[in-house]
C-alpha cells in the first residue's frame, strides 16, 4: 500500500516558518513510523532530521506528535494510525522548541527534572532490602518513566505556562517522597519545595498525561499522591490544599457542592482575593447562578456526612 | 428508554440551565428518567485527591440507589461521566475494592453489586436514541450556523476508562451538530482544557487556557460554542470576559449546554432552556437562528 506522510519541516536558520512536507511510501506489513521516517530519509530526503535510537520503545528519544497525539515513533503502527485517522501527519513534539525538523531541545525538560533533585537525599536510613522493600509498590510505576518528554508536550498548562514543573518531573518528585529510605527532613523540605507557583498545585487533572504516556506511568495520579501527602504533612496554606480541603468538607456537610461557599473556602480571609471574586458573585447572583449557602439541593445529606465521618 | 437521572452538583447548584434545559428535551428523545434525588456530589476527583476510598464510596452509593431502581445512569456533567465511569470500572474489576467500599455503605443498608452502566446524555443521544431520530425532531433548522464543540477532559480522558470516543479525533458532539443542522467548528482547542478546577486558586493559568481555547473556536468563525460540562460552562461563560481581557481579545461567544443546543432546534421556547442565565449573552446567536426560522417559513410560503 501506498501512503503519503505529511511532516513538518523546519530550519530555523533557513526557514521563516515551520512548513510541510508529503512524501509517498510503499508500506510493508507491521511497518512502525519510526521505520516510515528512517527510509523517507534514506531513500528521498537526507536532510529530514529527527531522534531516534532504541527503536524498542526503551530509549525514550523518538517521541512526536504523530496524528495529534504524542507518540513514540518506534511502536506506533502505520497501518493502525492510517485505519484510525485516514492518514500520517507528523510533526515535533509540541511547546518545546524546535531545533530542526522533528528534533525539540529537551533541555527544560531536563533542568525540570534535575530541579526536582531526581536522587536519595539525606537517606540515613537503610531499609532491609533495598528499594523494593523500601516501597518500590509504592513509586506508582513512576520508575517505567523513559523520559520521552510526550507527557510536557501534551500537558495543558505547560502550554500556557513554560515555567511549569509538568507530569514528568512531579511524578518524579512523588517517587522520592514514596522512598522510605529518604529521611523525614528531606521529604519534608522536598514537599514545601513543591507547593510555590509552576509547582504541585498548578496541573489541571486534564488528563493528557495519562492518556499519551506509552509507559502507562499515569503521571497524574503521581501528581495527586503527592498532593495527598502534602496535606497530610499539614501543607494545608495554599490555594490548591484549600481547595481539596474546603470541596471535602462541603460534600460532608451538604453532600453535594455549595458554590457559594466554595469560593470563600479556596480565598480564605484574603480581601484582596475576596474583591477579585466578588463581582463575579454578583453578576451570577443577579442571574440565579448562586445557590442557597444554608440548604443542600439532595435528600438527606447528613448520609453522606455519616460516610465521610467514618473515612476519618 | 429509561435512566436513573444523576444531576451531579452544578445542575442543582450554579448551573440550574443545565437541569432545566435537560428536563426541557428528553422527553421529546423518548428518554424517560427518574431522578436520583439522594444521590451525593461524584467527588468531582477533588474529594480522591485528600480520600480516595471515601471518594469511591460517593459513587458506589450512587450506583447502589440506581441498582436498587434496576436502572442505569444518564449523567449530564462530563466531569461526573470520568470520575463516575472511573469509579465504576475500578468497582466492578476490584472485587476486593468493591468489598471495602461497600463496608463504608452497610450502615445505610446499602450495597452495590457492580451491574449498573454510567452514560452521559451525548452518548445516549449518539448511540441509543440516534441521530436519525434526533434529526427527525428538529423543528428549526440551524442552517448555516457554526457550532464550536468543546468536549471537556473527563468526557475522553483516560479513554480507557471511558471508550466512547477516540481521545485525539473525537466526533459524537460534532455528529450531534450535524444533525441539529449546524456546522460543527473543527479546531485544536475542543479536545483541551477549560482551567476550572484551578480557576479559583490560579486564575491566570486557567484565563489563559480558557481565553486560547475560546478565540481558536471564534478565529474558526464560530457562532457559539456548546458543551457537554457543567464545569466547562462555568470557566467559558462565567469567566469568559476576563479571559477575553487576560488574552486581548473580543470573544463573546455564546455557550450553550448540550439540552440547551438540542431544545432550540427542536424548537423549544428559549425561555424553558435557561437561556437568560447565562453571563455571556445568547441573544445575537438567538436572533440568528430566529433570521433562519423567517427565512425558512418564508420558503415554504408561511409568511
Amino acid at each position: 500500500m501506498r501512503l503519503a506522510f505529511t511532516i513538518q519541516r523546519y530550519h530555523p536558520e533557513l526557514d521563516a516558518a515551520p512548513h510541510d512536507e508529503t512524501y509517498r511510501l510503499d508500506v510493508a506489513r507491521g511497518m512502525t513510523v519510526l521505520d516510515a521516517l528512517i527510509r523517507i530519509k534514506n531513500e528521498q530526503d537526507g536532510r529530514l532530521t529527527f531522534r531516534y535510537s532504541c527503536r524498542s520503545a526503551i530509549c525514550g528519544s523518538c517521541s512526536m506528535t504523530i496524528n495529534g497525539g504524542e507518540k513514540l515513533a518506534c511502536r506506533t503502527s502505520v497501518r493502525r494510525e492510517w485505519e484510525r485517522h485516514g492518514g500520517l501527519i507528523v510533526g515535533p513534539l509540541r511547546h518545546l522548541p524546535v531545533l530542526k525538523d522533528l528534533s525539540v531541545d529537551m533541555g527544560s525538560f531536563w533542568g525540570k527534572v534535575r530541579a526536582i533533585e531526581p536522587w536519595l537525599r539525606d537517606s540515613g536510613r537503610q531499609a532491609a532490602g533495598g528499594a523494593l522493600a523500601a516501597g518500590a509498590s509504592r513509586f506508582h510505576n513512576v520508575d517505567a518513566c523513559i523520559m520521552c518528554g510526550a507527557c510536557v508536550a501534551a500537558c495543558t498548562v505547560h502550554e500556557v505556562d513554560k515555567g511549569f514543573l509538568g507530569p514528568a518531573a512531579l511524578a518524579k518528585a512523588y517517587r522520592f517522597v514514596a522512598d522510605a529510605r529518604e529521611s523525614g527532613p528531606a521529604r519534608t523540605s522536598r514537599l514545601a519545595a513543591l507547593q510555590g507557583p509552576t509547582g504541585m498545585w498548578d496541573c489541571t487533572r486534564c488528563n493528557f498525561c495519562v492518556e499519551v504516556c506509552p509507559k502507562d506511568v499515569q503521571p497524574m495520579e503521581a501528581i495527586i499522591r503527592l498532593r495527598r501527602e502534602a496535606i497530610e504533612s499539614g501543607h494545608t496554606g495554599t490555594g490548591g490544599a484549600r481547595h481539596v480541603v474546603g470541596f471535602r468538607d462541603l460534600i460532608a456537610r451538604f453532600g453535594r457542592l455549595n458554590e457559594a461557599l466554595m469560593p470563600l473556602k479556596v480565598i480564605g480571609w484574603s480581601l484582596r482575593k475576596f474583591l477579585r471574586v466578588l463581582p463575579l458573585g454578583v453578576r451570577m447572583l443577579l442571574k440565579g447562578k448562586v445557590p442557597s449557602p444554608l440548604h443542600s439541593s439532595m435528600d438527606g445529606p447528613e448520609r453522606v456526612r455519616a460516610l465521610l465521618e467514618r473515612r476519618r | 428508554m429509561k435512566y436513573a437521572l444523576y444531576p451531579g452538583c452544578a445542575a442543582k447548584g450554579a448551573t440550574p440551565e443545565l437541569f432545566q434545559s435537560t428536563m426541557a428535551v428528553i422527553g421529546r428523545l423518548g428518554i424517560e428518567v427518574t431522578e436520583l434525588t439522594a444521590s451525593s456530589c461524584c467527588g468531582a476527583g477533588v474529594v480522591g485527591e485528600a480520600d480516595p476510598d471515601g471518594a469511591l464510596a460517593l459513587s458506589a452509593r450512587t450506583f447502589a440507589q440506581a441498582e436498587r431502581l434496576g436502572l442505569d445512569i444518564m449523567t449530564i456533567c462530563g466531569t461526573c461521566q470520568g470520575v463516575m465511569g472511573g469509579a465504576n470500572r475500578k468497582l466492578k474489576s476490584d472485587p476486593a475494592l468493591l468489598q471495602r467500599v461497600n463496608r463504608l455503605l452497610a450502615p445505610e443498608r446499602l450495597a452495590y453489586r457492580g451491574t449498573v452502566q454510567v452514560k452521559h446524555l451525548l452518548w445516549i443521544v449518539v448511540r441509543e436514541v440516534g441521530l436519525e431520530k434526533l434529526a427527525d425532531e428538529v423543528q428549526v433548522t440551524l442552517g448555516d450556523l457554526k457550532i464550536a464543540p468543546f468536549y471537556g477532559c473527563y468526557i475522553l480522558r483516560p479513554s480507557g476508562d471511558l471508550g466512547f470516543d477516540d481521545p485525539e479525533h473525537p466526533d459524537s458532539l460534532d455528529k450531534v451538530i450535524r444533525a441539529v443542522g449546524a456546522e460543527p467548528v473543527d479546531y485544536g482547542g475542543k479536545i483541551k482544557c477549560c482551567g476550572f478546577p484551578i480557576i479559583l486558586e490560579k486564575e491566570d493559568i486557567a484565563l489563559a487556557m480558557n481565553g486560547a481555547n475560546l478565540k481558536e473556536a471564534k478565529d474558526g468563525g464560530a457562532d457559539a460554542m456548546v458543551t457537554p460540562c457543567p464545569l466547562c460552562h462555568m470557566s467559558l461563560d462565567i469567566y469568559q470576559e476576563r479571559a477575553g481581557k487576560k488574552i486581548g481579545a473580543n470573544l463573546n461567544l455564546p455557550v450553550l449546554h448540550l439540552p440547551q443546543m438540542l431544545g432550540l432546534a427542536m424548537g423549544v421556547p428559549a425561555g424553558e432552556l435557561g437561556l437568560q442565565r447565562h453571563l455571556v449573552s445568547v441573544d445575537p446567536f438567538l436572533e440568528k437562528v430566529e433570521e433562519r426560522h423567517v427565512e425558512r417559513h418564508k420558503e415554504k410560503g408561511q409568511v
